[in-house]
C-alpha cells in the first residue's frame, strides 16, 4: 500500500515539475516586460490564446507542418506583443500606473471578445494524440515532457540573450535605472520594443507548447493568466529568478495537492499558500526591500 | 577666439510656480575646467539636467558646438558628446564593473561603435580612473570612492567632448579628494575633454578649475577666477556664510599652484 502511494506521489511531483516549465516560461515573459517597461500586462495570457489559435488554424486546419506553424505563431505573437506596446502602452507611458494596468485589462476583454466573435466559444484542438510515456508504472504525457524541455531551452535562450548581448545588458540595466541608461546613450524606445518582441515571442512559444495539451477557446487565457501573475508576485514582481523558482513551487503544490481528490483542490492549496506567503514575504520570495 | 563648446543663453526652468533656474547664461570654451558652485537647491543639478537632456528647459537656449540641443532626448545628447556623472553614484548592480562601462561605451557612441571599440573605450576609461578591467568584478566590491570612479569611467566611455561632473566629494577623505581632483585634470590633459564641475567643497575645486560660476536661488550671482569669486562680497554673503574666512583661505592657498 505504501509503495503504491509513493509512486503516485512521485508521479504527481514529476508532473508538477513538468507543468512548471511552461508556467516558468510565461512568468519570465511577464517579468521581463514588467522589469523593463514597469507595466504588468494583464492581457499576457490572451497573447497565448492568440498564439494557440494561430497554431490551430495553421497546423490543425490548413495542415501546415507543425514546426513551421510554430515558428509562424511565435513570430506573430511577438509582433502582437510589439503592437500592444506601441499602440496601447507607449502613448500612456507617462500616465499613472493604474491607467496602464487598466488599459491592458481592457485589452484582455477586447481580445477575449474578438476571439469569441471570430472563432465562437467552441473548444478546438489540433487533434494530435501524442503518446503517453510509461516508466516504472508511472505515466507522463509526451506533450508535457516536450513542453518542459522546450520551455527550458527557451528560457536558456533568453538567459543567453540577456547576459551575452549588449542589448540584453541594456535591458537588464534599464530595468534597474532608466534615467541613467538613457544618459549613457541607450535609446529607451528601442529597448522597450525589443522587450515587447521578446515578451510576445515567449507567449507565442508557450502557446505552441500549451496547444499540444489543452483545447483552445476564447477564455483559455483564464487558465494561465492569473496563475502566471501570481507566480510573478510570489517570486517578486520583476525578479526573473524568483519567478522561475515560484513557478515550480506552485506547480508542484497544484499537482501534489490535487493528488488526493480533485485537481481543483491543488489550485485551492496553491492559492492558500500564495496568500499566506504574501503575509510572510509581501515583497515576494526573492524580492528586495 | 574660437566658438565656445557650450553656450547657455537665458536658461529658465520652472516647476509649477517655483523657478529653479532663472535666466542663467554662460559660455565654456574648449579645454576649460569650470566650477559650478552654490548652496543646496541653488539650481546646479537642474542646470546639469537641462544640459544633459533629462529636463526640458522652460525657456532659453543651449548651444553645443554651435547647434541647439535644448530639449533634445538625453540619448541623442549623449551621442553628440556630452557625458554626465551623478552626485550619488548610480551603478547598475546586476552588471559587473566592466559590463557597466562597456554598455556605456557601446550605446554611448550611437551604434557606430563595434563590440571591440566599446570594449577598448571601457578599458581606457577604467584605466584612466584606476579601476580593475577584469571580467566579472561585482559592483559590491567598490567603496564610496570606487563608485564615484565608476561613474566617471561610464561617462568617459561614451566618448564625451564635454563632461558634466556632478562630483560632490563630500564622502571622501582628503587624499581621495586630491586624487579625484587630479583625475579631472588628467581627463582634460590626456583625453582633451572640457569639464564643468559641480562641487560643494570649495577648497579642492578652487585648486583645479580655471573659472568658477556661483549660483544662488537659481541665479548666477558671480563668475570669474577662483580668487576673484572668493572675494566677491555677494558670494561671501549668500554662499560662504559664516565659514567665509576659511573658504577664502583655502581658495588663496589653492590658487598658488
Amino acid at each position: 500500500m505504501d509503495e503504491i502511494f509513493d509512486i503516485f506521489l512521485l508521479e504527481a511531483l514529476i508532473n508538477g515539475i513538468l507543468f512548471g516549465g511552461v508556467l516558468a516560461l510565461l512568468s519570465l515573459g511577464l517579468n521581463l516586460i514588467f522589469g523593463v517597461v514597469d507595466v504588468v500586462w494583464i492581457c499576457y495570457a490572451e497573447l497565448v490564446m492568440f498564439g494557440m489559435y494561430t497554431m490551430y488554424w495553421l497546423a490543425g486546419v490548413y495542415d501546415v507542418p507543425i514546426l513551421l506553424a510554430a515558428v509562424a505563431a511565435i513570430g506573430l505573437v511577438a509582433i502582437l506583443g510589439l503592437l500592444v506596446h506601441v499602440l496601447i502602452i507607449a502613448p500612456i507611458l507617462g500616465s499613472p500606473p493604474i491607467n496602464q494596468l487598466l488599459a491592458t485589462g481592457g485589452l484582455l476583454f477586447f481580445l477575449q471578445s474578438a476571439a469569441t466573435l471570430m472563432f465562437s466559444i467552441e473548444f478546438r484542438n489540433l487533434g494530435l494524440r501524442l503518446p503517453i510515456l510509461e516508466f516504472n508504472e508511472m505515466y507522463f504525457s509526451y506533450a508535457r515532457l516536450l513542453a518542459f524541455g522546450v520551455a527550458l531551452v527557451g528560457m536558456a535562450a533568453v538567459y543567453l540573450f540577456l547576459t551575452r548581448t549588449y542589448i540584453g545588458a541594456a535591458i537588464r540595466a534599464i530595468s534597474q535605472d532608466r534615467e541613467v541608461m538613457v544618459l549613457m546613450g541607450v535609446d529607451s524606445k528601442k529597448v522597450y520594443w525589443v522587450t515587447a518582441l521578446v515578451g510576445g515571442g515567449l507567449a507565442g512559444l508557450a502557446a505552441c507548447l500549451l496547444v499540444l495539451q489543452y483545447d483552445v477557446h476564447p477564455f483559455v487565457g483564464i487558465s494561465f493568466g492569473p496563475i502566471t501573475f501570481i507566480i510573478c508576485v510570489l517570486g517578486g514582481l520583476g525578479n526573473m529568478i524568483g519567478g522561475f523558482v515560484a513557478a515550480f513551487i506552485l506547480s508542484i503544490i497544484i499537482s501534489v495537492g490535487g493528488l488526493y481528490s480533485e485537481m481543483e483542490w491543488g489550485y485551492v492549496l496553491a492559492f492558500v499558500f500564495f496568500i499566506v506567503m504574501m503575509f510572510i514575504r509581501p515583497q515576494g520570495l526573492l524580492g528586495k526591500k | 577666439m574660437s566658438e565656445p563648446i557650450i553656450a547657455v543663453e537665458s536658461l529658465v526652468k520652472r516647476f509649477g510656480g517655483f523657478t529653479a533656474v532663472n535666466n542663467v547664461s554662460f559660455k565654456v570654451d574648449e579645454g576649460e575646467i569650470v566650477g559650478l558652485i552654490g548652496p543646496n537647491g541653488s539650481g546646479k543639478s537642474t542646470i546639469f539636467n537641462m544640459l544633459s537632456g533629462a529636463l526640458k528647459p522652460t525657456e532659453g537656449s543651449v548651444k553645443f558646438k554651435g547647434a541647439e540641443i535644448g530639449g533634445k532626448l538625453p540619448n541623442k545628447i549623449c551621442h553628440l558628446g556630452i557625458g554626465r556623472t551623478f552626485q550619488i553614484p548610480r551603478p547598475i548592480h546586476r552588471l559587473s564593473i566592466l559590463e557597466n562601462v562597456v554598455v556605456a561605451g557601446y550605446f554611448g557612441q550611437d551604434g557606430i561603435g563595434s563590440r571591440e571599440q566599446a570594449f577598448d573605450a571601457a578599458k581606457t576609461s577604467l584605466e584612466m580612473v584606476g579601476l580593475p578591467t577584469d571580467h566579472g568584478v561585482a559592483i559590491s566590491t567598490l567603496g564610496a570612492a570606487g563608485l564615484k570612479k565608476l561613474e566617471l569611467a561610464r561617462a568617459l566611455a561614451t566618448g564625451p567632448k564635454l563632461l558634466l561632473a556632478d562630483e560632490s566629494l563630500g564622502g571622501l577623505d582628503n587624499s581621495e579628494m586630491d586624487q579625484a581632483a587630479d583625475m579631472l585634470k588628467r581627463i582634460r590633459s590626456e583625453m582633451g575633454i572640457t569639464i564643468i564641475w559641480v562641487e560643494h567643497i570649495m577648497g579642492v575645486l578652487m585648486r583645479v578649475v580655471d573659472r568658477v560660476m556661483v549660483l544662488d536661488h537659481g541665479e548666477k550671482i558671480s563668475e570669474g577666477l577662483p580668487t576673484e569669486v572668493a572675494h566677491d562680497p555677494k558670494v561671501i554673503e549668500v554662499y560662504l556664510g559664516s565659514d567665509s574666512e576659511d573658504a577664502q583661505a583655502s581658495a588663496e592657498s589653492g590658487s598658488g599652484n
